[in-house]
């Protein structure tokens, strides 16, 4: 076993170095210098603020807005540590419900959001994304019909024509890519940074 | 089910297998010593470190001494990593002030990093902090998969090799797996990612302001350089708790369709460099064989299972497939191909929550881990643990028609059998009795987030991914506990070295042998017989083993749910 010791200290520490140090740090340099942005994050600035990134969805609650997917995000309790408590789209501590397939604390949540979400337009049909998370919590995405189903409540908030807002989820709407992968989607931060700029 | 997803699931196959032979090729120069495209830039390297390290590249070790090698090398691995992250605190790059992982967690982690498991107890974004992912973590996502590479090689020689003693040396197979193979294609791949749109930052975490004004903080990092590895070195462990979900380890549907390639890549190349280097590359396009038909069928059944949805769901009057736990970019077919191709690979990254599948779809990549992650696998240990599965598949034949068995002109005696067996049986030993065990003690109970039996599913599936080095999980499994930390540990350590160990064995034994010149009566392991035999043999002892553990988990779940029944968690 000792003549194993050398090369043992000896590849661990050299092999360390290359793959933990350098290989991180010049990726870290060489990504920065190439694609600056992507690297920083994505990040969307509106009037000099940072408003999010374009890659990660965040919470809308405001009729005024399209809403992205629920989020099973959470955050740990101010009032005790050792619990946590809901905190939809929470950048820095991702995750899904892991509700299983036959949880009734699914089933439950579920239920309320058709309810809520049919009173709102009881003329089309639930897309199943709107009323199911994410696996990050973070989802940036609506299916089209999800965003479609939102039409109407969002013209009627902002005193829009249905029809300009429609065309407006139609030049949001990203294809698969080359017509195969993937699947269709809209950006919500986007569509409302679209919303509110062309009000 | 729909025609553009069986197109993509399509597509990728094809990419897969476009790659096995370039890769293969590049891979048996690497390994049999020859120059390549990259030895006048990496020699030197690779010379100097053995100067340092006071090797001779052309001493080559006896089985004992390359497993002992190895044995050392991953207990030295184990102590820097439990180091680091016991002392992250006060060491450097530590923008979020993560203060010191817990004792049992480090224990977990270091367990789980160095046996290429990469099970996650923690959420990375909450509890690590930039050097430990980077210096910790990397780096072991490195030198793990290499070393699950040496291993196969060195089983590779056994059949080989004649009348020899030695496999080759660990340490040269080590250092020519990390620097010819993974680091290159690291390189570029994690170029590709952050222009995917992967973070690579040493920036700490940015606070938005929410277009409703509410304050958003957004967790970066290293992200894409560590993401490589993940995927390519088939770990797994993510920077992120969401692991691939994140938008940020996995940004668009281009991405996710090339971590997929990449989980596969260099296992089903392996086979190549197998038939190469035994001299016939029909050998292994065999093995490939019967790991694409294990692979095809657990595919269909998942992308089956989660596009027609549950009836928990379909009973409110909603349509469609299960999109509980899954992002829109991916979708059904997206999602389920990743979960299926994952748990093949003993990779174990996720790109939906697999707690969150229906009851059968979630089964697939239970089973996939149980049979050994022999379909492809990890990189290195899928080869040698499919290899151990066809010394029994020959065994069973040699019994049939009454001959001693040959696999490659190598007699296969009561020591290889012998060996095989241990290997095959210290898995379902570690995941059906640490299930046992958390199913009846205080301590286990305690862990499961849902009730019924996809709470019995949360803790098998964390001991079948914890044994079979994968470290995907049923997220809802508090796992983060001195019970569970200590246990899985445990079984992630016998899961990984005493399937290895035995292989090595194999080797040494196999390799020590005269070859035996092919007769008539010699059976031919090159053609459908085979790759049929060789998937029945899998499909019967798997089957055998852990039927009646699925049957209390996720098959009682599939036939309550279709009878709507629910479950709520504390009744």
């Amino acid at each position: 076993m000792l003549t194993h010791l050398r090369p043992a200290l000896v590849l661990t520490a050299a092999l360390t170095a290359i793959t933990g140090i350098v290989y991180p740090l010049a990726m870290t340099g060489i990504a920065g210098a190439i694609f600056p942005a992507k690297a920083a994050g994505s990040l969307v600035e509106r009037d000099g603020v940072v408003v999010g990134s374009a890659l990660l969805g965040q919470n809308f609650a405001s009729e005024r807005y399209f809403h992205g997917r629920p989020s099973a995000t959470v955050a740990p309790d101010p009032a005790d540590a050792s619990k946590t408590v809901a905190a939809p789209y929470n950048a820095s501590s991702s995750g899904g419900s892991n509700l299983g397939p036959t949880s009734r604390a699914l089933l439950d949540r579920v239920k309320d959001d058709v309810a809520r979400l049919k009173s709102e337009n009881p003329a089309a049909p639930v897309p199943m994304d709107l009323v199911t998370t994410s696996g990050s919590g973070l989802d940036p995405d609506i299916s089209p019909e999800a965003a479609l189903f939102q039409v109407p409540r969002v013209a009627k908030v902002r005193g829009l024509p249905e029809d300009r807002v429609r065309a407006l989820v139609a030049a949001q709407t990203q294809d698969r890519l080359l017509g195969i992968l993937g699947e269709q989607r809209v950006n919500v931060l986007a569509l409302n940074l679209a919303l509110d700029a062309g009000r | 089910m729909t025609l553009i997803g069986w197109i993509q699931i399509a597509l990728y196959c094809a990419v897969v297998l476009a790659l096995v032979k370039p890769l293969g090729l590049y891979m048996t120069r690497v390994f049999t010593g020859e120059r390549t495209l990259l030895s006048p830039v990496l020699g030197p390297v690779e010379r100097g470190l053995y100067r340092l390290a006071g090797l001779d590249e052309r001493q080559e070790q006896h089985w004992l001494a390359y497993a002992g090698a190895m044995v050392v090398f991953h207990i030295l691995g184990f102590l820097v990593l439990y180091g680091i992250l016991r002392l992250q605190a006060v060491l450097p790059l530590n923008p979020a002030d993560q203060s010191a992982v817990a004792p049992d967690l480090a224990f977990n982690t270091s367990a789980s990093f160095i046996t290429n498991t990469n099970w996650q107890s923690y959420g990375g974004e909450s509890t690590l902090s930039y050097l430990s992912q980077m210096l910790g973590l990397t780096h072991q996502n490195f030198l793990s998969a290499a070393s699950g590479m040496a291993a196969a090689v060195a089983l590779i020689r056994g059949f080989s090799r004649a009348s020899t003693r030695t496999l080759g040396s660990f340490w040269v197979d080590l250092t020519r797996a990390t620097l010819y193979v993974l680091l290159p294609l690291c390189i570029v791949y994690t170029l590709f990612l952050v222009w995917q749109g992967i973070p690579q930052t040493l920036g700490a975490s940015v606070d938005a302001t929410t277009l409703e004004g509410a304050k958003q903080t957004i967790a970066l990092g290293p992200v894409a350089s560590q993401v490589a590895i993940k995927l390519l070195g088939t770990n797994g462990g993510g920077f992120f708790n969401a692991n691939a979900a994140h938008p940020f380890e996995n940004p668009t549907a281009l991405a996710n369709f090339v971590q997929m390639v990449s989980i596969f890549a260099i296992g089903a190349a392996l086979t190549n460099v197998f038939g190469r280097m035994v001299g016939d590359e029909r050998q292994g396009w065999a093995i490939l064989a019967a790991m694409g038909v294990l692979f095809i069928a657990g595919v269909a059944v998942t992308y089956w299972a989660e596009a027609a949805g549950t009836p928990l769901l379909h009973g409110l009057g909603l349509e469609g497939g299960n999109l509980e736990g899954k992002e829109v970019r991916f979708g059904i077919v997206g999602s389920a191909l990743f979960a299926v191709i994952t748990t093949a690979a003993s990779c174990g990254a996720v790109n939906a929550m697999h707690d969150s599948f229906t009851a059968l779809g979630g089964m697939i990549p239970l089973i996939n881990m149980q049979l050994g992650e022999i379909i492809v696998g990890g990189v290195g240990a899928g080869l040698y643990g499919m290899l151990i599965f066809v010394v029994v598949a020959i065994f069973v034949a040699g019994l049939m028609v009454g001959r001693t068995p040959e696999y490659l002109g190598k007699k296969i005696e009561a020591k290889e059998v012998k060996m095989a067996m241990l290997g095959i049986l210290c898995l379902p030993l570690m995941m059906l009795g640490f299930t046992a065990l958390a199913t009846v003690l205080p301590a286990g109970l305690a862990g499961p987030a849902n009730a019924g039996p996809h709470g019995f599913s949360e803790i098998l599936y964390a001991y079948t991914s914890a044994a079979a080095n994968n470290g995907s999980a049923f997220a809802g499994l508090s796992a983060n506990t001195l019970f569970y930390n200590s246990t899985l540990a445990l079984a992630m350590l016998v899961g990984r070295f005493f399937v290895k160990i035995p292989a090595l064995a194999i080797a040494g034994s196999l390799a020590a042998k005269k070859t035996v010149p092919a007769s008539a009566g010699t059976f031919p392991t090159h053609g459908g017989l085979f790759v049929g035999l060789l998937v029945g043999v899998i499909v019967i002892i798997g089957g055998l083993t852990f039927f009646p553990a699925l049957a209390l988990g996720p098959i009682v779940e599939h036939l309550a749910g279709q009878a709507g029944q629910t479950f709520a968690t504390g009744g």
